[in-house]
């Protein structure tokens, strides 16, 4: 069964069409990233997919359930990181791991899951302190953990190293791994070609709201006559 | 240069959300001063009465002549039954009636007794401007009969010359008579409710208010909001979540605030009357019913906020949208503590049923009239209020509105209005 499922997607804001008529497909266990600069649509495709957005035209199905019908079904196999998400701020780092894992499980469940999220996040003692205490980059591997502890079928990142400095990106792009590792199946969206590179299965490249190109990186690069991805996007768009 | 930046300033303050509750606000209290004029229109005006004089004596006749020069007397008779009639009919104060023995008693050293009964209609602070007129003919009915007396003869007891008349009273109010009770007596009581529970629950309602606004512009100022509504929880759950938790803490400080308040004001209590004694006392099922009245009340404020609360995009603009509801609060808390329901225009009247926070504002006063189908009507419509703006506030989780500030053109306007299941 594919994990993702978009064909035809459209969608406007009201006059202006953020997505035209997008295709793919993301498979269980693979890291598919949507590749564009700002404003290209990325964002808009991951919200809807991740039920935040209503679809203009086209269908998008989720393991097989489809959107908007089976929206209810959808949050409970998905986890959404989005590019500025942040965390409540006068809860305790382990008080919001907590919160959230509540939403997905009971008992033994629920403990393992905050388990988990304490491990992904890796804050030592700092996990029991105020979310509004911590940096950026603190904030965002709580967010990855708590993305990512409740075993999502899909998890959805919005640019998930947004921000980071290189040693806590690298944190990041370690984690995501492993999950992969454990069976999750990962779509995300950036516009670091170098992290896409280092990450991605697959890849679209998107551009007003256009997949223009897509596959692996090595194809792409080679269909491009590409040195890396970023020459082969630039190409790709002319 | 300081031009271009009062200029950007300027055009960042004034803005439709900033200017718009404050043009509301200034036309409550416009409307407020109208009502105020109007009542100074009716001071000077006479005080509607009727007389009826069974003792057709010195000292009755004297009574008569003040209450003649100084009042509009629509009734003038024999007959206290047809006079309490007329003084209904044409919208009178009260029906004056002075016994057979009146002059009599006045010869014999004893006061006299006027028979006072008052037709109430209303116990707003505005509705008792017409008795007071009353109280000022009693009084100069007082004086005409003390000059009497001193005319007459110098030997009648100073005590009699200073206090020549007793009332024995009765108020007609809303179908109940309550005897030994003057309506601006009645009125004084009834009014401390009248203050008292319409300033708490406006407090109320801006508190718990505020708190569920300022929640929704924070969830979109920490960016915690998208993350919330891709959890596996059911958005009227996410919207009822809100609001329940907003009423708890809004009732907790409403309670701190009314310890505080319920001690000043009993710093003025100084009547002795216990409403009780005239069966204006309220049961448990009363209690029930004010509690039910109110928590609706809050519950449609709240359902409202969040309404509202979508609209913040962040924290700052959230503080701007509390002022619509803190207008519709405070024109329910004029209304209600200066008019009664049953005195204000039909249009006022159909304007303060409306407002879903003006019913607990009534409903103390009504079931002590035993007006239960005014508290039990209200609850009803403001249960359908906040079913409906529940229903509004899904809906809008349900619409891209939340994330993007805007619905879709072609698809949202039909889901917004008959839903779809996600």
């Amino acid at each position: 069964m594919k994990a993702v499922e978009v064909r035809e997607l459209v969608k406007d804001y009201g006059n202006f069409r953020a997505i035209n008529g997008i295709s793919f497909e993301v498979n269980e266990g693979e890291i598919f990233g949507l590749i564009g600069p700002n404003g290209a649509g990325k964002t808009t495709a991951l919200r809807v997919i991740a039920t935040l957005l209503q679809i203009t035209s086209g269908s998008v199905t989720v393991f097989g359930y489809e959107l908007p019908k089976e929206a209810g079904e959808v949050r409970k196999i998905i986890s959404y990181l989005p590019e500025e998400a942040g965390a409540y701020k006068n809860l305790r780092g382990k008080e919001y791991l907590n919160f959230i894992a509540k939403f997905f499980g009971e008992g033994e469940k629920f403990q393992n899951m905050v388990q988990r999220g304490l491990e992904i996040a890796n804050l030592g003692e700092r996990i029991n302190d105020k979310v509004d205490t911590y940096s950026k980059g603190m904030t965002r591997r709580l967010l990855v953990g708590r993305a990512l502890m409740v075993n999502p079928r899909l998890a959805i990142l919005d640019e998930p190293t947004s921000g980071l400095d290189v040693v806590n990106a690298q944190e990041v792009r370690r984690i995501i791994n492993s999950s992969v590792e454990a069976g999750v199946a990962v779509l995300l969206s950036s516009h670091n070609m170098l992290e896409v590179e280092l990450l991605c299965h697959r890849i679209a490249l998107i551009n007003d709201g256009i997949i223009v190109a897509s596959g692996t990186v090595e194809e792409l690069k080679n269909k491009y006559d590409a040195r890396n991805i970023e020459e082969a996007f630039v190409k790709a768009i002319k | 240069m300081i031009g271009n930046i009062i200029k950007k300033e300027f055009k960042e303050l004034f803005v439709l959300s900033t200017i718009l509750p404050i043009v509301v606000i200034a036309v409550v209290f416009g409307l407020v001063g109208q009502t105020i004029g109007n009542v100074g229109e009716t001071m000077k005006e006479k005080p509607v009465i009727g007389i009826v004089d069974m003792d057709n004596g010195d000292f009755s006749d004297t009574a008569m002549s003040v209450l003649i020069e100084k009042a509009e007397v629509i009734y003038d008779g024999n007959d206290a039954e047809e006079g309490l009639e007329e003084v209904r009919e044409e919208n009178g104060v009260a029906l004056l009636v002075i016994p057979e023995n009146f002059s009599q008693n006045l010869y014999a050293n004893h006061p006299g007794e006027i028979e006072i009964y008052w037709i109430m209609r209303g116990a707003g602070i505005m509705d008792s401007i017409s008795s007071g007129a009353v109280e000022g003919l009693i009084q100069a009915v007082n004086q005409g009969i003390s000059t009497k007396l001193i005319q007459e003869d110098s030997s009648f007891d100073p005590a009699l010359v200073l206090a020549p008349t007793q009332r024995v009273e009765t108020t007609f109010f809303k179908g109940k008579e309550i005897e030994g009770l003057s309506s601006s007596q009645l009125g004084n009581m009834l009014s401390s409710q009248s203050i008292a529970i319409p300033i708490v629950v406006m407090m109320l309602i801006i508190m718990a208010g505020a708190s569920v606004i300022s929640s929704m512009g924070m969830e979109k100022e920490n960016k915690t909001l998208e993350t919330l509504l891709t959890l596996p929880v059911r958005r009227s759950h996410i919207v009822i979540g809100k609001i329940v938790g907003s009423a708890l803490v809004g009732m907790i400080m409403a309670a701190i605030y009314m310890i505080g308040f319920s001690r000043y004001m009993s710093s003025f209590q100084i009547s002795d009357i216990n409403l009780a004694d005239f069966g204006l006392a309220l049961g448990m099922q009363d209690y029930l019913l004010i509690g039910i009245s109110l928590f609706v009340a809050l519950l449609a404020g709240l359902s409202l906020c969040i309404v509202l609360g979508t609209f913040a995009k962040n924290y700052r603009s959230a503080q701007t949208l509390i002022f619509p509801i803190t207008a519709l609060a405070m024109i329910s808390m004029f209304i209600t503590m200066f008019k009664d329901f049953d005195t204000i225009p039909a249009v006022l009247r159909i304007l303060v049923f409306a407002t879903p926070f003006s019913h607990p504002m009534m409903a103390v006063r009504a079931l002590m009239l035993d007006n239960y189908s005014l508290v039990i009507g209200g609850i009803a419509y403001t249960a359908i209020f906040t079913a409906i703006m529940i229903a509004v506030a899904v809906r809008i989780f349900n619409s891209d509105r939340l994330l993007t500030g805007s619905v879709q053109k072609r698809v949202a306007l039909g889901k917004l209005l008959w839903g779809f299941r996600r």
